[in-house]
């Protein structure tokens, strides 16, 4: 470094912590060696954060959060403002991508036990990024002002009303209005560009404080901050920066790569990621034949249409999400990666994931008896996975788990 | 890995949409880069659709620019009403009148291609059979009691529904629509009223998403780029990682 940068970082330093901070989070940072694809989760999911807030200011200026002007701005996005299509589309894939990485981030954090202690709060405030997260997604999806935007929003919002004696007033008090109306579509405006956003970056922060303190997990659950050499440093460790820095550049390219084929080439995602009734735009006196929310909250409706009753619907959907959180203390297994885990575990574990994904199916078709069935069941097993875990995983299946990750 | 991703993303991407009155879609081959096509089923769009439906959110000007044609042609041959070049494409009919006189208020079809999709839309199109149940001598077949005349008429002509028995699951039989034939001749055949079909939805297609043309001959040179990137940045990875066992 020459010596102008020299003392110019002194300086720096004297007044602000910049080199204590970058060591302590990048270059003095050791993760363990063996991360495997599943780790670039982590990252992505950053990487769409930004580009959500990025590609969302520029949207901003040039929507209108107004019930009569909302879906003709939209428009004039897509036509008239310079690559205004090029904009919404990484926004609106952005939306769906980020709900597969970070599913594929829980599901990783999951099989390798990266919940377990010392990591719960790690977990925990995942878990709120998550719940904020769907909120998120639920609030900016009433803006484009399209049908399946405005129907999607009233279903969900009459959701509340089910719950007894305060919930007609609660329902009204989110809305603003008896409907989802104007006054909905400012104040969901207002949430989705400034509250949501703020408090999903603090958020973020919490979740990367929390996960340096304690130290990354990796896929053989080993804590490599059992053996250090004589300064301290984890044996099998490797500083995040530039060993992972630029590793996850190479997810970055692949996940880029699949990103711009879905904007450039399919956008819609077949009405996955853009419902094709949302390019109608919203008429308060015409329902929609069949309403889906869109396919990241299937599993959740799945879980309450498969209640009769709506309030207690309403109640196993909460539920269903509820004990994603308490999953630190449901897990009694010793050891923490699904590779030196019993088989009754593992079983357990396919299990949840055909029952996630197939209540995420029947969550986007019309009722049916059929559909009505495998809901239930899937339910049930979704559940089940959760609530037996204290038993199950204290089968004393487990293998025994080496003190060091291996040379490969 | 990435050839799965793919091969799932095509998947679901081909899965169909929109349906409704139980009849078969049929292909609409849409070709947006078919220029001529464009063009006539733009004509057809100011001439049939544009009275009563409008297609605000499509500039004149844009159309001209994106369809090869001198907005001094368009301004003669294309625009009726008196707007201006940059103006969308708006109809002077009030929607109260509309209402009135139709029953429904004709809706913006700037998006209905997306909606609906040009699969729909082109059989749509080709559906209205004599039906003297309802208030204009028409009915459609994918569309049932749809409240719009058959504005086509003239070119196609007027079909006629022949039906045949069906026993549903509980042995009732129905009479359902197998098929339209023409039962007036109009002044194209069915083979030209087919081209100005899917020259008509090619350009509502066009019209539901101006920018898709565009986006599809930049994206391979995107993906292309991403990927040389992804290249450097797996070199680079196995440059840092050598000593790391």
């Amino acid at each position: 470094m020459s010596g102008m940068m020299k003392s110019a970082l002194n300086w720096m330093d004297d007044r602000f912590p910049l080199s204590k901070v970058w060591n302590e989070h990048l270059a003095e940072y050791y993760a363990p060696k063996n991360f495997n694809w599943m780790y670039y989760f982590g990252s992505l999911a950053m990487l769409v954060l930004v580009n959500q807030i990025i590609t969302g200011i520029f949207l901003t200026i040039h929507y209108k959060p107004d019930a009569k002007l909302a879906f003709d701005s939209v428009e004039y996005i897509m036509r008239d403002v310079e690559w205004g299509w090029l904009i919404r589309y990484m926004h609106s894939t952005g939306a769906s991508a980020f709900f597969i990485v970070v599913y594929m981030h829980m599901f990783r954090g999951l099989v390798y036990g990266s919940f377990k202690k010392p990591r719960e709060l790690v977990w925990i405030f995942g878990m709120i990024i998550y719940v904020a997260l769907m909120a998120e997604a639920f609030m900016g999806y009433l803006l484009p002002w399209g049908q399946m935007s405005y129907w999607g929003a009233q279903v969900i919002v009459s959701l509340f009303g089910a719950i007894p004696y305060v919930g007609e007033d609660l329902a009204l008090w989110l809305r603003g209005d008896y409907v989802i109306s104007d006054a909905t579509l400012n104040r969901f405006f207002a949430f989705h560009v400034i509250a949501i956003p703020l408090v999903l970056v603090i958020l973020v922060f919490m979740h990367i404080v929390a996960l340096h303190a304690v130290g990354s997990n990796n896929p053989e659950g080993i804590e490599i901050k059992k053996h250090k050499d004589e300064k301290g440093i984890p044996l099998d460790g490797i500083p995040f920066h530039p060993y992972y820095s630029v590793k996850d550049l190479v997810g970055v390219a692949v996940f880029l790569f699949i990103f711009a084929l879905i904007i450039f080439y399919m956008p819609e995602m077949g009405g996955y990621f853009l419902e094709h009734a949302n390019f109608v735009p919203a008429d308060p006196l015409k329902t929609p034949e069949h309403i889906a929310p869109v396919w990241y909250f299937t599993p959740f409706y799945a879980v309450l249409r498969a209640v009769p009753d709506k309030f207690l619907g309403v109640v196993a959907m909460a539920g269903a999400i509820i004990v994603l959180f308490l999953l630190p203390w449901l897990d009694r297994g010793v050891n923490k990666s699904i590779r030196y885990r019993g088989p009754v575990f593992k079983a357990a574990i396919v299990a949840f994931c055909i029952s996630f994904v197939g209540l995420g199916y029947f969550g986007m078709q019309p009722v049916t008896a059929v559909g009505t069935f495998f809901s239930r069941f899937f339910s049930i097993v979704y559940f089940g996975f959760f609530l037996l875990m204290p038993w199950y995983s204290n089968l004393k299946q487990d293998k025994y788990v080496p003190e060091r990750v291996e040379e490969k | 890995m990435k050839k799965l991703i793919f091969v799932l993303l095509v998947l679901i991407s081909s899965h169909a949409a929109a349906s409704s009155g139980g009849m078969e879609l049929q292909s609409a081959k849409i070709d947006l880069d078919n220029k001529a096509s464009l063009q006539r089923g733009a004509k057809f769009f100011v001439n049939y659709c544009l009275s009563c439906h409008s297609a605000k959110q499509l500039r004149y000007s844009r159309m001209a620019e994106d369809l090869g044609i001198s907005p001094e042609l368009v301004e003669l041959n294309l625009m009726f009403t008196g707007e201006k070049i940059f103006d969308g494409m708006t109809i002077s009919m009030r929607p109260k009148d509309a209402e009135k006189w139709f029953g429904v208020n004709p809706p913006d079809l700037s998006l209905i291609a997306r909606s609906r999709g040009a699969d729909w839309l082109y059989t749509y199109l080709k559906s209205f059979y004599i039906d003297d149940t309802r208030p204009f001598g028409v009915n459609n077949a994918l569309f049932p009691k749809v409240g719009m005349p058959h504005v086509l008429a003239d070119l196609q002509g007027l079909q006629k529904a022949v039906y045949k028995d069906v026993k549903s699951a509980d042995g009732t039989v129905r009479s359902v629509i197998d098929h339209l034939e023409i039962a007036e001749p109009g002044r194209m055949d069915e083979r030209e009223f087919d081209i100005a079909m899917h020259d008509l939805v090619n350009f509502m297609t066009y019209m539901g998403e101006p920018a898709k043309l565009e986006r599809q001959r930049l994206g391979w040179k995107v993906l292309l780029f991403i990927l040389l990137m992804l290249g450097v940045f797996y070199l680079l990875k196995k440059e840092y990682w050598k000593d790391i066992h």
